[in-house]
């Protein structure tokens, strides 16, 4: 497989190639919808735009996949690098390049994306056209945001991923759809301004403007600008992961969003969140971020988080918010994974990261197709349907037993290693984040209970249709990979493992230096 | 005698303002800022003793001025009424953000 | 084929020990296959099938309406799954397969030296930074005996499921679900670390809570289910925490590496001692002891050779596994000791107080359940590992024969009112009586158990249980405990206590066993003038694995003779099979020398014992009059402290008031309703918001639209302008 891709140069044009795929395949999509598409009959569901966006997608995929034989993830330099001017007057480049961390997130994302597709199968009744080209410009954005190498870049991707967000939630979202798209787009603004300009001025201190990310990264700084710009990054990253209390935005766009973007969201979004501690906020600020006060500030967050999100968690009527505070909850593992800064934590908290896109997406997933025959998601309204539909009764307890963290499930992995590695940095919040397991425990079987168990006493309920093939379908290689990484994780963890130790080992480095700098 | 005329051009011309600011109809209005503009051109013709023709010079502008303001600002004034049958400022805000 | 055999050159490795890892496999196809089974009739529903209708949905409303307290156990009898007979063949075929290899290895291990054990390494499962841990099985003594007891009873239990359960519409995912739960366990007991018994740990968890929830569309049951996964899961919070310690104290979460570590610190070291308490934690879940034992006696809401199997025999015991398979930890930690065993005294006469008053058959087995497995802890609590293990193996012999015994009663009361159309509670002792003519086959051998269990000589149960308080009374006055102290309270003071729980507990066994015997199959019968003639002995299919249990639990004791019966046959079988894995540490305890009392005194404590339980039975044969009894319809309520014993104490009242109650409130009205939307998202995002609204309409304001208050606004700005330049 390495040699054949080799032999296609597959690294050299792999990565504009997988930026580029998707907006041609958008352009296509509206000259599609203006010039071709005729009528669709009153309720019926056009076929050819996500018959077009699934082909892309798997195109996508497919183009992908080689990244996991051609890139060398123990290489200490980038993968797949490449390197044009953009806007030269200004030092701004057109850099792509992965190490492993970015390329697991990189499948994860065209992994996902098909999925979320056949998610909307039959959801999406208006303007399907603009919906999937969305979809599609805003695969571009996240997959960019992985691959960005130059700081100017990478906003530019952050800000592109956002707007096709904004507007499938604005556009095919529910009820206060426009509440909920304000509010995402706003808090998000709100961060990443703030980065823009320390971005700005990471570029403007270099003699000549200079916005690479290498450069960024053995650039010196003093302390206090460094605790400055690491406050701007980490606040937008923050925001994006979403920490307590910058968390709010996220059940109601959670819940307002259409199967797709919930799935999209959570499964890929909040990840740039954490993927931006790991590969900007962090290394290019090791001494701010691993300031006594400024990280412990950061764990504590991350822990409150952890127990904060279980506790609302457990009392929600909406099993969309359920899963969204949940999320709160999970994503406070990967903080407090990262922040830890020891090596089994932080492959624990990319474990995390990849295990709560295939859970919580298989939950969103789930939940949009029993509400696309029931039309509510509030659990009051559900009970005992495992009697009519065993089969989703059965992925159901599956997909939440992989949230929960049973072992056996990928959730115990990703958590298992984040505790393991916390305790030896930080044992006291470690054990009251290990309360969560409890919670966890808690919310998802209660929910599960008023859901699937319980008594049938709803007549809407029992005319409930089971999942049918398109549905199994797509689920089926969600719950394959929950199981696969639970028992075996280990090509994955290999993957991140050089990546992750380089950080660490990094950091621990510039906190040894620390003191010389202090007196230059 | 240059003092007294720039006296009556500045209590002419207060009266004007004071008139502007506090009547509500429009053409009493309209007639202060006339009053003002001939505050205005009082003083003009009083410094012109001292400046030169120049001062004189823009009266006649100001005049030429004043008396297509007129027929303009009535103009509009006309219309308002039809339309509103008042010329009560107060009740005219169609500048309203 | 992904086996390594890093001990290449241990005796075992040549032999059937080298296909251990078929022994939990085998059961992972049953549970694929039952499951697919399960899955593919409810994706195809065929022509007349009940699983199309109603799948996993059990008996139309039988034992509904009655009693919450009481579990609805109804095996019912609607047309058969269509795969039933498939899933009758695979679901104990697959057990039988690894109890049959599990005896190659056993016969493979006799005779080989085991001071080293077998450690398979599947592959490598977590690798990261620091932390090395592999997939691994390891064969010991321990884990062996644990195999033979999980697929042994486990399988007479799967084949008299064949007959208790063949007519629920959910038979194959009732088989998966047993299947899987034997995967589990033995993962459990063979896992070569922490975190592989964890796996095991959490999954037995796993299964008993979608056994106990199996007949889902009844409340209570889902409920109980549910109890059972978060009760247990608070034990788990400590078996992490534990696993967290080992991590970071000795780098190392295997067996080997944890005791070897362990005993680098030495005796009494704070480390040791945290990291054996949040086992004990973990223990208190799985083990259902004081303060987490409340959801066992739910459990009884799943199918009774569940409770047999799950809630008796295996997975209820994975605690006392536990301590013994970290003997080496707890015997460098006297206080943990001293706390484990006293934890297992209160809650054995604890347990034993509430069965007293009970009336529902299976909650009088499940609070003597609670109550044996605190005879476990005692025993493995005061550092004699065997003999808590010993009693493990009999009370998993004559603790399922007495479940399926009370099954094929509760079976027969069901079909009885079946026949009838009655909805009285099948399980409910009042509505019994009698049966002693009708199910003789069942009969004899409940009473069988029922010796074993009081601790009547000769009777498997008696061994296991004198030699626990042999134990304890010898320890008492000589070992590392009667040194150390809990809480300033001496050791020798703490384990005289215990030893005194421990013989009123006996005491209190013995009564509401007999009690139990007396008002299910003697006096006269109370099930209903009707049913009378439909109470017949279960089918043989079912009385089978009975018989077999009922031989092993008469001649049990057989495994672990004491010497001073020496007479009867070999001595300590099983102290000096398990001694290459217990036998350092119980000699740690005993500060070096084996456990020794005088004859005389020996004597003394066997007589104390043996009057103490004929006691019991004379007690209850006195005071219990099944002749007196009125069936559960026409029964008075209870009061005063009959009442309190029949609410197990008001303990569960009291957990939901004092826990669930406030953490659900304050979530909802402190956190979600007050800081969520309140303050964070009303004071902070909205409130941002509706302050950039304020200040933009008093700026609107300003813009009135007319031109006088524009002209006033010129006016005074030019006034401001021209002062401002006069002034400078």
């Amino acid at each position: 497989m390495t040699a054949f891709l080799t032999s296609i140069g597959y690294n050299s044009w792999i990565l504009p190639a997988l930026l580029a795929l998707p907006v041609v395949g958008a352009v296509l999509l509206w000259l599609h919808g203006a010039f071709v598409a005729t009528a669709t009959p009153e309720g019926g569901v056009a076929r050819a735009p996500r018959t077009i966006a699934l082909a892309l997608f798997v195109a996508e995929l497919v183009l992908s996949m080689g990244l996991w034989w051609s890139v060398d993830v123990n290489a200490l330099a980038w993968q797949a690098r490449f390197d044009m001017p953009w806007i030269p007057s200004w030092g701004i480049r057109f850099t792509l390049g992965l190490d492993g961390i970015a390329m697991m997130l990189i499948l994860l994302t065209t992994w996902i994306m098909p999925l979320a597709v056949l998610g909307s199968w039959t959801s999406i009744r208006k303007q399907t056209h603009s919906y999937y080209a969305l979809l599609l410009l805003l695969t571009t954005g996240m997959l960019g945001v992985f691959m960005a190498l130059d700081l100017v870049l990478f906003y530019v991707m952050w800000e592109v991923m956002l707007i096709p967000m904004y507007l499938i939630v604005g556009v095919w979202g529910g009820e206060r759809r426009l509440y909920a798209a304000l509010k995402f787009f706003l808090y998000t603004m709100l961060g990443s301004l703030l980065m823009l300009v320390a971005i700005l001025w990471i570029g403007m201190h270099n003699g000549a403007p200079d916005f690479s990310y290498d450069t960024a990264l053995t650039a010196g700084r003093s302390a206090t600008a460094s605790l400055w710009l690491f406050g701007a990054f980490a606040l937008a990253f923050a925001v994006k992961v979403p920490m307590f209390p910058f968390h709010t935005w996220l059940p109601d766009a959670h819940v307002e969003a259409p199967t797709a973007g919930s799935v999209v969201l959570a499964a890929i979004m909040l990840k740039m969140g954490t993927f931006g501690f790991v590969r900007f906020a962090i290394p290019l600020f090791p001494t701010a971020a691993m300031d006594e006060r400024v990280r412990g500030l950061m764990i504590g967050l991350a822990v409150v988080g952890i127990v904060y999100g279980a506790l609302v968690a457990l009392v929600q009527p909406d099993f969309k918010k359920l899963v969204a505070y949940s999320s709160v909850s999970h994503l406070g593992f990967v903080m407090l994974g990262i922040f830890a800064m020891n090596v089994e934590s932080m492959q624990g908290a990319l474990m995390v990261t990849i295990n709560h896109g295939v859970s919580t997406g298989a939950l969103f997933l789930l939940i949009g197709m029993i509400y696309e025959r029931r039309h509510s998601r509030l659990i009051a309204d559900f009970g005992g349907i495992a009697k009519v539909t065993p089969i989703f009764a059965a992925c159901l307890t599956v997909v939440s037993l992989s949230s929960i963290g049973v072992p056996g499930t990928n959730g115990f992995v990703g958590e298992f290693l984040v505790l393991l590695g916390a305790f030896k940095s930080a044992p006291t919040a470690t054990v009251i984040a290990a309360t969560s397991v409890i919670f966890a425990a808690a919310y998802l079987l209660w929910a599960l209970q008023r859901i699937i168990y319980n008594p049938l006493t709803k007549p809407e309920n029992e005319a409930l249709t089971d999942l049918n093939w398109r549905e199994i379908g797509l689920l089926v290689p969600l719950l394959a990979a929950i199981v696969w990484m639970g028992v075996y994780p280990k090509p994955v963890l290999a993957k991140t493992e050089a990546a992750a130790t380089r950080l660490v080992q990094g950091v621990e480095a510039a906190m040894v230096a620390r003191p010389s700098m202090r007196n230059r | 005698m240059l003092a007294e005329s720039l006296v009556l051009s500045a209590v002419l011309f207060a009266i004007g303002v004071i008139g502007v600011l506090t009547r509500r109809n429009a053409i009493i209005l309209f007639m202060c800022v006339e009053l003002m503009l001939n505050a205005v051109n009082l003083s003009f013709v009083a410094l012109s003793r001292l400046y030169g023709a120049t001062g004189q010079v823009f009266v006649i502008f100001v005049m030429t001025v004043a008396a297509a303001e007129a027929a303009v600002g009535l103009a509009i004034i006309i219309a308002i009424f039809r339309h509103r049958q008042s010329v009560n400022l107060q009740n005219i805000n169609l500048l309203r953000g | 084929m992904l086996i390594t055999a890093p001990t290449g050159a241990h005796p075992l490795a040549d032999t059937a020990a080298r296909f251990v890892w078929l022994v939990p496999l085998l059961p992972l196809a049953g549970f694929v296959i039952n499951g697919l089974l399960s899955l593919l009739a409810a994706a195809n529903p065929g022509p007349a099938d009940p699983s199309a209708a109603g799948h996993g949905h059990h008996a139309d409303g039988h034992g509904h309406g009655h009693d919450d307290a009481h579990g609805h156990d109804d095996p019912h009898h609607a047309a058969r799954h269509r795969f039933a007979a498939v899933t009758s063949l695979v679901g104990p075929a697959v057990l039988l397969a690894s109890f049959g290899l599990a005896l190659a290895i056993f016969l493979a291990m006799r005779g080989v030296d085991m001071h080293a054990p077998y450690v398979q390494t599947l592959f490598s499962w977590m690798p990261t930074g620091d932390l090395h841990l592999d997939a691994a099985f390891q064969l010991d003594p321990l884990s062996m005996v644990m195999v033979l007891i999980i697929t042994g009873v486990g399988s007479l239990i799967h084949i008299f499921s064949v007959g208790y359960m063949v007519d629920d519409p959910g038979y194959p995912r009732y088989f998966a679900y047993l299947n899987l739960f034997v995967f589990f366990m033995l993962v459990l007991v063979l896992g070569a670390s922490y975190p592989v018994l964890f796996v095991g740990w959490e999954g037995v968890g796993l299964c008993s809570y979608l056994l106990i929830g199996f007949w889902f569309s009844d409340e209570a049951n889902a409920n109980a289910g549910k109890k059972a996964f978060i009760v247990n899961r608070i034990g788990d919070f400590g078996f992490l925490i534990a696993m967290f310690l080992m991590f970071s104290h000795f780098g190392a979460l295997d067996f080997a590496g944890v005791a070897a570590g362990a005993e680098g610190l030495g005796l009494g070291n704070v480390i040791v001692t945290a990291i054996c308490l949040f086992l004990f934690v973990g223990c208190t879940g799985k083990s259902a002891q004081i303060p987490l034992y409340t959801w066992l006696p739910d459990a009884m809401a799943g199918p009774t050779p569940v409770s047999a199997l799950i809630h008796a025999a295996t997975m209820v015991t994975a605690g006392v596994y536990l301590i013994a398979r970290s003997a080496t930890l707890f015997s460098l930690a006297p206080m943990a000791q001293l706390l484990v065993a006293l934890v297992g005294g209160l809650t054995a006469l604890f347990a034993a107080t509430i069965g007293l008053k009970q009336w529902d058959i299976k909650k009088v087995l499940a609070y003597s359940t609670v109550s044996q497995l605190g005879y476990m802890f005692v025993g493995v609590g005061v550092g004699a590992y065997t003999a808590g293990v010993f009693h493990l193996m009999t009370h998993a012999f004559f603790k399922a024969l007495l479940f399926l015994g009370s099954g094929s009663v509760i079976y027969a009361m069901h079909k009885a009112y079946h026949a009838t159309h009655n909805h009285e509670d099948a399980q409910d002792m009042r509505n019994m009586g009698g049966l002693r003519a009708h199910m003789p086959v069942t009969f004899a051998l409940m009473w069988i158990a029922t010796l074993a269990i009081a601790g009547i000589p000769v009777f498997s149960g008696f061994f296991s249980k004198d030699e626990i308080l042999a134990s304890v009374f010898a320890r008492a006055q000589h070992s590392t405990l009667a040194d150390a102290t809990l809480f300033g309270i001496p050791g020798t003071a703490v384990l005289f206590t215990v030893y005194v729980l421990g013989l009123c507990a006996a005491l209190l066994t013995a009564i509401y066993m007999t009690r139990m015997m007396l008002y299910t199959f003697h006096g006269p019968n109370r099930t209903g003038e009707a049913e009378r003639p439909h109470l017949a002995e279960a089918p043989w299919v079912m009385t089978g694995p009975l018989v077999v249990l009922g031989v092993l639990s008469l001649a049990g004791g057989w495994f672990n003779l004491p010497a001073l019966v020496g007479f009867l046959g070999p001595v300590g079988t099983l102290e000096h099979w398990l001694e290459p894995v217990v036998g350092a540490a119980q000699l740690t305890v005993t500060h070096g020398e084996a456990a020794h009392l005088s004859h005389s005194t020996e004597y003394a404590l066997i007589g104390a014992a043996i009057a103490i339980a004929i006691t019991g039975i004379l007690v209850a044969r006195a005071r219990c009059r099944p002749e007196a009894l009125v069936a559960a319809k026409d029964a008075p309520v209870e009061k005063g402290i009959e009442r309190v014993l029949l609410h197990k104490w008001f303990v569960d009242e009291g957990y939901q008031k004092a826990v669930v109650t406030p953490t659900v409130g304050v979530s909802r009205v402190v956190l979600w309703k007050g800081l969520d939307i309140g303050i964070i998202d009303g004071l902070f995002v909205n409130g941002s918001a509706l302050l950039m609204r304020t200040l933009g309409w008093f700026g609107s304001q300003l813009q009135s639209g007319q031109v006088g208050t524009y002209a006033w606004v010129l006016v005074i700005g030019a006034v401001c302008l021209l002062s401002a330049f006069r002034i400078h």
